[in-house]
């Protein structure tokens, strides 16, 4: 049985299609999901989402949200989902240079400094994820 | 019959609107754009979240979390959403006409809220009830813009103030089909098909009270906010479609004035050259 991926934020529709496995950053650690899996929701960490399809391994960085499994069907309903090859490094990195300054700079409302250490892991994931992506490229099962 | 000044005047007047409607026609144009993308976009998450609080509706009850509970107390309530704005079209008139009928089988048994100028002004002038009163989102509604509707409506249901939650707003079909839509937001309608889910339960982790406390309330937002990108997608169409109708008739307006004027010019030529030539016989 195919197990049908998708892949959903509130902006877009980031992935269709079927997958032989896929292993998503759960909030209580990485969840490896294989067809028939038992019906599942769980809340989403942050981390990396990875597709094996065909022999071949894609790569999604994870922002919180939450997923849904069922036996022949996963949605991730993710508050962001970048795909790994599109993800802007020079960006990313930006993105982080930001956050460090703004968090060096000081807080007068403390809902600033929680938007900014977010901004800051979600750079750093980012960054993780599309470096790891440019070092290895689509890799073979078993290989990575 | 006019004279040819007053006419002159006239596709002056006719011309000056024209120019204004078409200005509007092409600034609803652009925003409809973005308008457009914005909805289209964020449907998915949003029908994939009904989807999955269907699923979870049919396994689950309200002692599970309370959002999912259902009971008889309290009135119906009707989150009527409409535009800040006329010159729209008939978008605002038939979402208000739609929720009257709606209402007026339920007469006292019903409590309104709107969002939006135009639906309130309307309700009022009905000498119907407004529990409360939210102004519209803008031209570009942002998710947090809903997220203090979201929370009164769901501590209300709690509270046992209401039983049912419905939202009315104008659907967005295409730039010409608009359509005046009631989607029940609470309590969630269960899905019919739980086939797809052996043993009709799910595994939570990290366990079911933080899943549904943080699922939840997103859902209650997500619908709403999903109300409010589709009416004003349905605003920008509607008020094009509307602008360059009202520009197309200023067109012809414009061509039957100018007919009529030529008409008079013709008219008052000849009226004269028979003036004159009456004038001439009679010396």
């Amino acid at each position: 049985m195919p197990l049908l991926l998708e892949i959903v934020t509130p902006e877009r529709l980031a992935y269709r299609g079927e997958v032989d496995e896929v292993v998503v950053p759960g909030s209580e650690g990485q969840l490896g999901i294989l067809p028939h899996h038992v019906p599942l929701i769980s809340l989403l960490g942050l981390g990396e989402l990875r597709i094996k399809r065909a022999g071949q391994q894609e790569s999604f960085a994870i922002y919180g949200g939450f997923l849904q499994v069922r036996p022949d069907k996963v949605i991730v309903m993710a508050e962001t989902a970048d795909f790994a090859a599109d993800i802007d490094l020079e960006r990313a990195r930006h993105a982080r240079q930001e956050a460090e300054r703004a968090l060096e700079a000081g807080f007068v409302e403390p809902a600033d400094l929680v938007q900014a250490r977010a901004a800051l892991q979600h750079a750093l994931l980012r960054i993780r994820i599309a470096e790891r992506h440019h070092r290895e490229g689509p890799r073979r099962h078993g290989g990575g | 019959m006019a004279s040819q000044r007053d006419i002159r005047r006239r596709i002056a007047a006719v011309r000056n609107i024209r120019q204004i409607t078409r200005a509007m026609q092409f600034v609803a144009a652009s925003k409809l754009r973005r308008a457009q993308d914005a909805t289209l976009a964020s449907r998915p998450y949003s029908e994939h979240l009904d989807e999955i609080l269907a699923d979870l509706a049919a396994v689950l009850s309200g002692e599970d979390h309370p959002l999912l509970g259902r009971h008889d107390v309290g009135k119906r309530l009707a989150i009527l959403i409409t535009t800040d704005r006329g010159l729209a079209g008939p978008i605002n008139a038939n979402a208000v006409r739609f929720a009257a009928r709606e209402i007026t089988g339920e007469q006292g048994q019903i409590a309104l809220i709107t969002v939006g100028r135009k639906g309130r002004d309307a309700m009022r002038r009905a000498r119907m009830p407004i529990e409360a009163h939210f102004p519209g989102f803008g031209e570009r509604p942002s998710f947090a813009d809903v997220i203090p509707l979201a929370r009164l409506v769901s501590d209300d249901y709690l509270a046992r103030t209401y039983n049912r939650v419905d939202i009315i707003y104008t659907h967005f079909v295409s730039t010409l089909v608009q359509r005046p839509a009631l989607q029940r937001l609470l309590p969630i309608e269960p899905s019919a098909d739980t086939s797809g889910i052996p043993g009709a339960q799910f595994i939570f982790e990290p366990n079911p009270d933080v899943v549904l406390t943080t699922i939840l309330p997103r859902y209650v937002a997500t619908r709403l906010y999903q109300a409010v990108l589709e009416n004003t997608a349905s605003e920008m169409s509607s008020k094009m479609v509307a602008m360059k109708n009202a520009t197309d008739n200023a067109d012809d307006l414009i061509e039957d004035y100018t007919l009529v004027y030529n008409k008079v010019r013709q008219a008052n030529i000849t009226r004269e050259m028979i003036e004159i030539a009456s004038g001439a016989r009679a010396r």
